[in-house]
C-alpha cells in the first residue's frame, strides 16, 4: 500500500520486530506465540469443554504464549468467523477448534485461506485431501473406559451397570464396548444397559435416562456425553456409584466417584506448539492412548476395593507397556454374531476400530 | 392496524435510544466485573462494525437472521404469532440437501435455484401447517408452530442418521455432500455468501408486497381485524395461509442456504437456533420487513463482538447474551414510550422548573 511513508504504526512494528529479533540470541525462550482455542459449550461444564480448558490453562502458563479463548461456539458458520477473527484480529498461528463438528467443512474452509496458521483440530480424521496445515488428534479413551469398567465390575453388587451415551457413533459405541469388556473381565455375568439420549447436551434426559437405569436396578454408572455433571449428580443422589468421563467430576459426588477416564490433552497441545515454534512441519494426524500420556485416570475414591484397584492396576501396567489389547478375538455382538475371530487382535492404531459399528455381547441395547 | 403510519423519527430514534441505554446498563455491570466499560465498548465497535474484517463478519452472521425474522413477521402481519421458524429451517435444510441428490439435476446455477426452491417449499408447507391447524381446527398458532418445530427436528435426525444417511460419515452422520457445482459461493472478494443478498432481497421483496400489492394490502387488513376484513370479503383464511407459507418459504430458504453455502451437506450443526433468533429480530423490527435488514445487522453485530469481546478480555459468551436481553427488553420496553407527547412532557418539565404555573405558555 504506501511503501514510501512510514506511517507511526509501521514504525513501532518495525522497533517491536528490532526487540524481539534483539533478544531472542540472548535467551533461549522460544519465539512467542498466539494460541487460540475454541469450545463448542461452557468452559466449566464439567466435560469435554473443561477437559480442553484444562489444557489451554496450561498452555497460557508457559512463557511467551498468549491465549485467546472462545466458547460457546457453534458448529456453523460462527466457527469459521472465530477461526478466521483469531488469525486476522489476534495474529493467532496455532488454532485448536476442539469440536468434532468444527473439522468438516469448517476446519477444512478456513485452513485454505489461512496457509500460515496451523489448525489442529480434536477427533477429526485427518486425510492427505485434507490442508497440510491441519491436523486432527484424538485419544484411545476406550483404555480409561476399559479401567472404569474393571472397577465397576468388582464394585456392582447387582451386576448390572449402566451407559448413559448420547449417539450410536463409532467413538461412542467403543467407549462403551471397552466399558463392558472390562467389567465383564471380571465377572461374566455383568450386563450393561445402554440409553442412547440423542444429542450431547441434554441434561434432562440425562437425568430421566439415570433415573430409570436405578429404577431397573443399576448400580454403577458411566456414561459419554458432554457434559457428565449432571448424571454424576442424579446417580449419587439415588446412592449409585459412577465413573466420570472427560474430566473428574469427583467434587461432584466425592462418595459415589469410583474412578474416571479423563483427557490429558496438554500432551497433544504441547506437541502442534513446540512444532509451531521451532518450524517443524505441522503434525497431521496424531493419536495415543495411556503408554503416550492421551488420557489418564482419575485417583480412585476411597470406597474401591483392594481387589478392584490391583486388577486394575495391573491392566493399567500392560496398556503402558503396550502388551495388552482390548478389542480381540473371540469377541461376538450382542446378537452373536462373531466379530473377531479367535487370535486375531486389534491395535488401537487400527482404523478399523474408528469404524465401530456394533454392541459386544453383554451389551444391552441396539445401535 | 389503526391507521396511523407510525412516525418514522421515533421509529428511529427509540431504539436506538434503547440500545445506547442498553450499552449503558451493560458497562455499568462490566465495570462490577472489574473490567473497564470503555475498553468494553470500544471492543464491541470494533469487534461488529470497526473494520473491513468485522463489517464481513456481522453481515456474514446476519445472513440467516433475516430469513427466519420474515418468517415470524409475515405471519405477525397476518395476526399470528409464529415461533416456529427453526423447524422450517432444518427441513429447508434437509430438502436442500435431498434435492440435491435427484438424478438428471444440472450442477449449475439451475440446480442451485432448484434446491433452494426445494428448500423453501419444505419450510412454506410446515408453517402451513400450522397456519392451516390454526383456521380450520381452532388450534393455537403459538403452540403449534412449536411443538412443530420440534416434530421437524426429530424427523430431520431419523432421517439424516437413517435413510439419507451418508454412510462415510462416521462420527458426525450428515446426507451426503451437495456436488460442488451447486454450493452458493461467496461475494466476489468478499466473505460473505451471497446468501447475504438473497436475505435483503427477500426482506425487501416482503415490504413491498405488504406496502404495494392488493394482497400484502388484504394480508395487513386481516391483521388488523379479521372479522372486519371478512365482512368487507376478503378471504381471510386463504391470506393466513398465504403469510404462513411466504414466511415459511423465508425460513426453509434460510436452511438450504445454509447448507448451501456453509455446511455443504445436512447434519445436526444446523439447528443452531436461527429460528428462534429470529423471533427476537422479528419483534425489535415490529414485523416490518424492512426494519429486519438493520436489525438483523445489528444482532449479526452482537454476535461478531461477542466473540471478539471473548478473545480479547476473557469474558464469558454469557456477556453477549446478557447485553442482548437488556437491549431487547429495553427496546420493547421503549415501546410504550412511543405515543407519549413529548412536546406536552417537556412543557411540562419546562414549567415545574420556572415555577410558574399561572402562565400559560405553551407556544402555539
Amino acid at each position: 500500500m504506501n511503501l514510501t511513508l512510514p506511517n507511526r504504526r509501521d514504525s513501532i512494528k518495525t522497533l517491536a520486530a528490532l526487540g524481539a529479533a534483539a533478544a531472542s540470541p540472548l535467551s533461549f525462550a522460544q519465539k512467542a506465540i498466539t494460541v487460540g482455542v475454541i469450545y463448542v459449550g461452557a468452559r466449566d461444564d464439567f466435560g469435554y469443554n473443561q477437559a480442553h480448558a484444562e489444557a489451554a490453562a496450561m498452555l497460557k502458563s508457559m512463557p511467551g504464549v498468549k491465549l485467546v479463548e472462545e466458547e460457546n461456539v457453534p458448529e456453523t458458520a460462527a466457527v469459521q468467523r472465530s477461526m478466521s477473527g483469531m488469525v486476522a484480529q489476534d495474529g493467532a498461528e496455532l488454532l485448536f477448534p476442539t469440536s468434532f463438528g468444527y473439522f468438516s467443512p469448517h476446519v477444512q474452509t478456513v485452513a485454505k485461506k489461512f496457509p500460515n496458521a496451523r489448525f489442529a483440530h480434536c477427533g477429526g480424521l485427518w486425510t492427505d485431501k485434507d490442508p497440510k496445515n491441519s491436523g486432527s488428534f484424538f485419544g484411545y479413551i476406550d483404555e480409561c473406559q476399559y479401567l472404569n469398567g474393571v472397577i465397576a465390575g468388582h464394585m456392582s453388587k447387582s451386576k448390572k451397570i449402566g451407559f448413559i451415551a448420547a449417539k450410536p457413533i463409532p467413538q461412542v459405541l467403543r467407549n462403551i464396548n471397552a466399558f463392558t469388556m472390562g467389567a465383564r473381565s471380571v465377572d461374566p455375568s455383568i450386563t450393561t444397559n445402554v440409553i442412547f439420549t440423542g444429542d450431547w447436551s441434554m441434561p434432562v434426559r440425562e437425568a430421566e435416562a439415570t433415573n430409570s437405569m436405578a429404577d431397573q436396578g443399576v448400580d454403577v454408572f458411566t456414561m459419554h456425553v458432554d457434559g457428565p455433571k449432571v448424571i454424576v449428580e442424579t446417580a449419587a443422589k439415588r446412592g449409585k456409584m459412577v465413573c466420570g468421563y472427560h474430566a473428574s467430576q469427583a467434587k461432584l459426588a466425592p462418595n459415589a466417584y469410583l474412578t474416571g477416564a479423563e483427557w490429558n490433552w496438554i500432551t497433544a497441545y504441547t506437541e502442534f506448539l513446540t512444532a509451531a515454534r521451532t518450524g517443524k512441519p505441522h503434525p497431521n494426524f496424531v493419536r495415543g492412548g495411556l503408554k503416550e500420556g492421551f488420557v489418564k485416570t482419575s485417583p480412585y475414591g476411597s470406597m474401591v476395593t483392594e481387589a478392584a484397584k490391583k486388577q486394575a492396576d495391573g491392566v493399567k501396567a500392560q496398556m503402558v507397556a503396550g502388551s495388552f489389547d482390548i478389542f480381540k478375538g473371540p469377541l461376538k455382538d450382542n446378537k452373536g454374531a462373531t466379530l473377531i475371530p479367535a487370535g486375531k487382535a486389534f491395535k488401537q492404531t487400527d482404523l478399523e476400530l474408528e469404524k465401530m459399528n456394533y454392541l459386544v455381547e453383554g451389551v444391552k441395547g441396539s445401535v | 392496524m389503526t391507521g396511523n403510519e407510525p412516525d418514522p423519527m421515533r421509529s428511529f430514534f427509540l431504539p436506538i435510544g434503547a440500545i445506547a441505554v442498553a450499552l449503558l446498563l451493560f458497562g455499568l455491570i462490566v465495570s462490577f466485573a472489574g473490567v473497564n466499560p470503555v475498553e468494553v465498548w470500544v471492543l464491541l465497535f470494533m469487534g461488529a462494525f470497526g473494520d473491513a474484517f468485522s463489517w464481513q463478519n456481522t453481515l456474514q452472521r446476519s445472513a440467516p437472521l433475516m430469513l427466519t425474522a420474515l418468517c415470524v413477521a409475515l405471519p405477525a402481519r397476518a395476526g399470528l404469532i409464529v415461533i416456529g421458524g427453526e423447524g422450517a429451517l432444518v427441513l429447508g435444510g434437509l430438502a436442500c440437501a435431498a434435492a440435491a441428490q435427484l438424478p438428471l439435476l444440472p450442477t449449475s446455477l439451475i440446480g442451485t435455484v432448484v434446491v433452494c426452491a426445494a428448500g423453501a417449499a419444505a419450510g412454506a408447507l410446515w408453517i402451513s401447517l400450522a397456519g392451516a391447524l390454526r383456521q380450520y381446527q381452532g388450534v393455537n398458532e403459538t403452540i403449534s408452530s412449536l411443538l412443530l418445530a420440534y416434530v421437524a427436528i426429530g424427523l430431520f435426525n431419523h432421517l439424516v442418521e437413517g435413510p439419507l444417511r451418508d454412510p462415510s460419515s462416521l462420527n458426525k452422520p450428515s446426507t451426503l455432500p451437495l456436488d460442488d457445482g451447486l454450493l452458493i459461493s461467496t461475494l466476489g472478494g468478499f466473505d460473505v455468501h451471497w446468501g447475504f443478498v438473497i436475505g435483503v432481497i427477500a426482506c425487501l421483496a416482503a415490504g413491498l408486497w405488504l406496502r404495494l400489492t392488493p394482497s400484502g394490502f388484504a394480508v395487513r387488513v386481516v391483521g388488523g381485524n379479521p372479522r372486519a376484513a371478512q365482512l368487507v370479503g376478503l378471504p381471510a383464511t386463504r391470506l393466513v395461509l398465504l403469510a404462513c407459507a411466504l414466511g415459511g418459504a423465508a425460513a426453509g430458504l434460510a436452511g438450504a442456504i445454509e447448507v448451501a453455502a456453509v455446511h455443504t451437506n445436512a447434519n445436526a450443526a444446523l439447528i443452531a437456533g436461527y429460528g428462534y433468533t429470529g423471533i427476537l429480530v422479528a419483534f425489535m423490527a415490529r414485523h416490518n420487513p424492512l426494519a429486519v435488514i438493520p436489525v438483523a445487522i445489528l444482532f449479526g453485530g452482537f454476535d461478531a463482538a461477542g466473540s471478539l469481546l471473548q478473545r480479547r478480555l476473557g469474558l464469558p459468551d454469557a456477556s453477549v447474551l446478557l447485553l442482548q436481553g437488556i437491549a431487547f427488553v429495553l427496546i420493547l420496553a421503549s415501546e410504550a414510550l412511543r405515543d407519549t407527547d413529548w412536546k406536552a412532557v417537556f412543557s411540562q418539565l419546562t414549567r415545574l422548573r420556572h415555577t410558574a404555573p399561572r402562565t400559560q405558555g405553551d407556544r402555539p
